[in-house]
């Protein structure tokens, strides 16, 4: 089982995802943005950080980096994809998630241990968990507050595309407490908390973010 | 009632990072030969007592810090 | 829209002929705006006789900017020395780089070294709080990269006027938002720091900034210039016209009252993106062995970086101004020189391998030229436009600065000061009154929760951080394999300095010392950044030489080195001078974290032991402070063999749980314990008078707790070692109940400690 990482110039958590993946118990290869090449990944997933600066919006400027026209393709053939943090910010700008990420509420960087519910337990990163279990892990994200038009938001909820949810406090004023999304046939997952600084005590305030690594290794 | 837009943007001795970031966006989805420089556009709704004097307070004061950036006052 | 208008504009054109070296030569008697730019009569005249002609335009602005206090350290040199001379050949056996490199570098073991250090961005940061802050972050960043070292973590020491006044409201926010805005977002996690607030800081806030990278020993880095005919390679960002004469004007005059913000030069942003690809492309170029030498590019610019590299080198060095990639038009060579735009580097690269340097900087996006090579020869050569513009032997630039001797002399109103004490202070003796007054300093701007300020900080990035804020240090893994890690402390109690600046430096020492080992590490080298008044005023100079001395003295008897430092004076408005703020930094080492000592209150049933001795200590404590407004008196006793025993007890018998007695004394300590641990607790305070039990802020003294079956293992293992220990009960509920004063819910403890900031600075 081997799982790309993808490093943009100014991602910073693709060490963090990389580990994750190990203590998952796969092979993580890492994935360089200029590349055409997934080298035949069983899954990918898109690392937070600040990709190229984040300066025109968290987000669009890698979501049309070479790499990601692979993500884009390969995720059409029902390639697992997560996308964390600034991932969930570029797969949104790519169009595999609805949605957008905006301004947290408060307008500064939020870095917590956060309280979540996994919403949607069928998808290929959350099949480990039960339906309505509760997790923490952080959250820390400046630009963190999803956002979708009405009927779209109607949509992902009548559909049951709600991945996570915030639970004891929202952190940025995200819409119906709304943490993470999934794509309708529930193989692209992305959030804006940190599953992969939650995979350690020595590190992590628990070891509840590990099952989305683990749930994808029954994936493919 | 007036309308006033006010345009903030980085003074030109200041590095602008986010300009800079979209220029090399561009060149890298293929475009070349363009410079960009971000700023910020505000547009108020002002009554017609407020004269030009205010508006290039709240400009200066509270829209730009003056530190790094200029401003233009426009009424339209 | 049309074309932009500016406003105002800027003019570049009708600028005058560059003035070259054979001009110079050729007209002595031209006026030359050498007071403007900072230098005074006999300096400039000096530099005449150094060149044996008037300098050029450029030349100027080199020596202008090198020997400017913040880059000559000219009024603090004499002093400094005393931190080389107190050094023993013991103390230096860990160090691997000290004092006169970009920073301090020691051996942590397993062929592991690490290098640490804390600059001062104090004035940028009054004006322009964001991008002043985070380019300070930027700045140390990159000294720390100049070692051949990867950043691991940042930290940040900061100071502000009263936390209620208006341009606290303006300051503060910027700071913060600027050191997470830039921290953030090079991935480095911020594991401590302080933030305090004082009226004096108001109009002088204090930004310092830490950072710590670890490096093979064998990547160590020092910056020279050695190897005539080898390239000198700038890289990084384009420059451009920011922050010139920053460091001369913005980093080493007062502000005056008359001096309004739109008279101030433009300051530096910073792109943290771009450095956070100089990192990753420099930690590239360093483990494809392609560097002889490096440099950061910070105050002063490139006439730092080249002065400097070539001062440090075997031979001299040939730069060609026109070839440093520019991101204005029309730039003199002066302005050139003297720019501080940032996220920039200069590195030393043998020719045959200049090609493979350029390749690994065009994989990472960044730009990189050839400037000039090193020469035969002992001169400094720069030209522009095909003319010579700077030709000086460049240790005249960057070591041979000039060095004051000023007077100094303790002020009259010293001992005014130490008359004042805080024992006639009325004093709460009803346990009700004892309750109210536990919970007011809970909530006072300086004791309360950080969390507004540190929950701006990205602490997880990297996946390393195993202690980080609120814990008395921050704990961060080196070696995933072996778990070897260390751990880092800042601290300054700027009242007590004030009280005694030898005493306060040392309790500071003390202080961030006695943190480093309640986490579980042994404490290994010292770092500081000294933040004063103006070095013409006799008294703070005196308060800088007793810093020092207290300072140097205190790294001795304790056996560790201080391995560099920063100083930073002119904190001051008009006449009146900041508290003198001996920020000091130490670091320790851990031989695997997970052994780290967690902080506060765990475990239900553990026993809660306190640690040292308390006497009636009150000078400058916090009590004095929230309760009176009160500073006078004398600070608490200093006592580096009791601090010692205590880091060598904890050491060698881990608690369960720590925390630190420092501002606030006892009373603080339970309320934080019990809040951060997440548990409350059943305690007996020691001696006879429940009010200085809990309010004297005597050193030397750790709150432990300890498993109930190891209790009296630990007390025995605490006599056995000279340190006084007292049990004071146990760890469980949700209340702090301390006999005789009252039960304080945690809870309601909560809502006190953590409200304050919140509600000062959610706009």
């Amino acid at each position: 089982m081997r799982i790309g990482v993808i490093t943009f110039p100014g991602t910073l958590d693709d060490v963090d995802a990389a580990r994750a993946v190990r203590y998952a118990g796969a092979e993580a290869v890492s994935l360089w943005h200029g590349d055409h090449d997934l080298q035949g990944v069983d899954a990918v997933v898109v690392p937070g950080g600040f990709s190229y600066g984040d300066y025109l919006r968290a987000g669009a400027i890698a979501s049309l980096a070479p790499i990601m026209r692979e993500v884009v393709d390969g995720a059409a053939k029902g390639l697992p994809v997560l996308g964390i943090c600034n991932g969930f910010q570029i797969l949104c700008e790519a169009d595999l998630l609805p949605g957008a990420l905006t301004r947290n509420e408060k307008l500064h960087f939020v870095c917590r241990d956060q309280a979540l519910r996994v919403e949607n337990a069928d998808t290929a990163w959350t099949s480990g968990y039960g339906a309505g279990e509760e997790i923490v892990v952080p959250v820390k994200n400046a630009e963190g507050r999803f956002v979708a038009a009405p009927e779209t938001l109607a949509e992902i909820e009548g559909e049951g595309r709600v991945a996570f949810r915030y639970v004891g406090g929202n952190p940025n004023g995200s819409t119906n407490d709304i943490a993470g999304v999934t794509s309708a046939n529930g193989r692209v997952v992305g959030l804006m908390p940190h599953p992969e600084h939650a995979i350690d005590l020595l590190t992590g305030p628990s070891v509840q973010g590990l099952g989305l690594f683990t749930s994808v290794l029954a994936a493919v | 009632m007036a309308r006033v837009v006010v345009d903030v943007m980085p003074k030109p001795e200041i590095l602008d990072v986010q300009g800079q970031a979209v220029s090399r966006a561009l060149t890298r989805i293929g475009v070349s030969g363009i410079e960009v420089r971000q700023g910020k556009h505000f547009e108020l709704e002002v009554d017609d007592s407020v004269d030009d004097e205010t508006l290039h307070r709240i400009a200066g004061d509270l829209l730009a810090n003056p530190v790094i950036e200029d401003w233009k006052v426009t009424r339209l | 829209m049309g074309p932009f208008t500016l406003v105002p504009v800027t003019e570049f054109d009708s600028r005058p002929a560059v003035d070259t070296v054979s001009q110079a030569a050729a007209t002595p008697d031209t006026v030359q705006p050498w007071k403007e730019l900072g230098l005074k009569e006999d300096e400039y005249a000096r530099i005449r006789e150094i060149l044996g002609r008037r300098p050029t335009d450029a030349e100027l602005a080199m020596y202008s900017v090198m020997w400017s206090e913040h880059c000559s350290y000219k009024s603090s040199k004499v002093h400094l020395a005393y931190f080389g001379e107190t050094t023993t050949d013991a103390m230096r056996e860990k160090m691997l780089a000290g004092i006169g490199e970009n920073a301090g570098v020691v051996d942590i073991g397993d062929g592991w070294a690490v290098t640490f250090k804390v600059e001062s961005h104090n004035h940028p940061s009054y004006v322009e709080p964001y991008q002043g802050a985070a380019t300070g972050v930027g700045g140390i960043v990159r000294d720390i990269m100049a070692m051949g070292a990867r950043p691991i973590a940042v930290g940040d020491p900061l100071r502000f006027g009263p936390a209620d006044a208006p341009d606290t409201a303006r300051v503060l926010p910027g700071v913060v938002a600027g050191v997470g805005g830039y921290g953030n977002s090079l991935g480095l996690p911020n594991v401590g720091g302080e933030v305090v607030f004082d009226p004096s800081y108001a109009g002088n806030p204090l930004v310092n900034a830490l950072c710590v990278g670890a490096m093979r020993t064998e990547d160590l880095h020092l910056a020279f210039a050695s190897g005539a005919g080898n390239k000198i390679i700038l890289f990084g960002a384009r420059t451009g016209l920011d922050g010139i004469g920053g460091v001369s004007v913005l980093a080493s005059e007062t502000f005056g009252e008359s001096t309004g913000r739109k008279k101030l030069p433009s300051v530096q942003v910073g792109d943290p993106f771009t450095e956070k690809v100089l990192i990753e492309c420099c930690l590239e170029l360093f483990h494809a062995g392609l560097v002889v030498g490096i440099q950061d590019l910070g105050g002063a610019g490139l006439s730092c970086a080249t002065s400097e590299l070539a001062a440090a080198g075997d031979g001299g060095m040939h730069i060609d101004l026109d070839r440093v990639p520019l991101r204005a038009a029309g730039m003199t060579p002066a302005e050139i020189l003297s720019s501080e735009s940032q996220e920039r580097m200069c590195a030393v690269v043998t020719p045959e391998n200049v090609d493979a340097f350029l390749a690994v900087c065009a994989k990472w996006d960044t730009i990189a030229t050839v400037i000039g090579e090193v020469t035969e020869g002992e001169r400094l050569v720069i030209d522009f436009h095909g003319e010579t513009v700077v030709d000086v032997p460049p240790r005249t630039v960057a070591h041979h600065g000039p060095v004051y001797r000023r007077p100094l002399e303790r002020g009259a109103h010293q001992d005014e000061l130490a008359r004042n004490t805080p024992d006639t202070l009325p004093r709460p003796e009803a346990p009700s009154e004892l309750r109210a007054e536990i919970l007011r300093m809970a909530a006072s701007p300086n004791l309360c929760s950080r969390a507004w300020v540190t929950d701006q900080y990205d602490r997880y990035v990297r996946g390393n951080t195993a202690a980080a804020q609120p814990a008395d240090a921050g704990v961060v893994r080196v070696d995933e394999e072996t778990g070897r890690g260390i751990a880092v402390a800042t601290d300054c109690n700027a009242r007590f300095a004030a009280l005694d600046p030898y005493a306060g430096a040392q309790i500071a020492l003390a202080e961030a010392y006695r943190n480093v080992a309640t986490s579980g590490a042994v404490p290994l080298a010292v770092t500081n950044c000294l933040n004063f008044g103006s070095p013409e005023d006799p008294h703070v100079m005196w308060q800088f030489a007793q810093a020092v001395r207290g300072l140097a003295d205190g790294c001795a008897q304790l056996g560790i080195p201080v391995t560099g430092g920063n100083v930073s004076f002119y904190n001051q408005t008009g006449t009146t001078a900041i508290l003198p703020t001996p920020v000091v930094g130490v670091l320790g080492v851990i031989d695997d974290v997970a052994a780290r000592i967690p902080s506060g209150f765990r475990n239900a049933g553990d026993v809660v032991v306190l640690l040292g001795r308390t006497h009636e200590e009150l000078g400058g404590g916090e009590w004095a402070h929230v309760v009176h407004g009160h500073l006078g008196g004398t600070p608490p006793t200093v006592d580096l063999e009791a601090e010692r025993r205590l880091a060598e007890l904890l050491a060698a018998q881990s608690p369960t749980g720590t925390h630190d007695l420092s501002d606030g004394g006892l009373a603080q300590a339970l309320v934080e314990a019990s809040l951060v641990g997440g548990q409350g607790a059943r305690v007996t305070l020691p001696g006879h008078d429940p009010f200085v039990a809990l309010f004297s802020e005597s050193t030397a003294r750790v709150l432990v707790t300890v498993a109930p079956d190891a209790a009296d293992g630990f007390l025995a293992a605490a006599a056995a070692a000279g340190v006084p220990a007292e049990r004071l009960g146990e760890v469980g509920g949700s209340v702090l109940e301390i006999a005789n004063v009252g039960e304080l819910p945690l809870d309601e403890l909560r809502t006190a400690w953590e409200g304050t900031l919140p509600a000062l600075f959610d706009a």
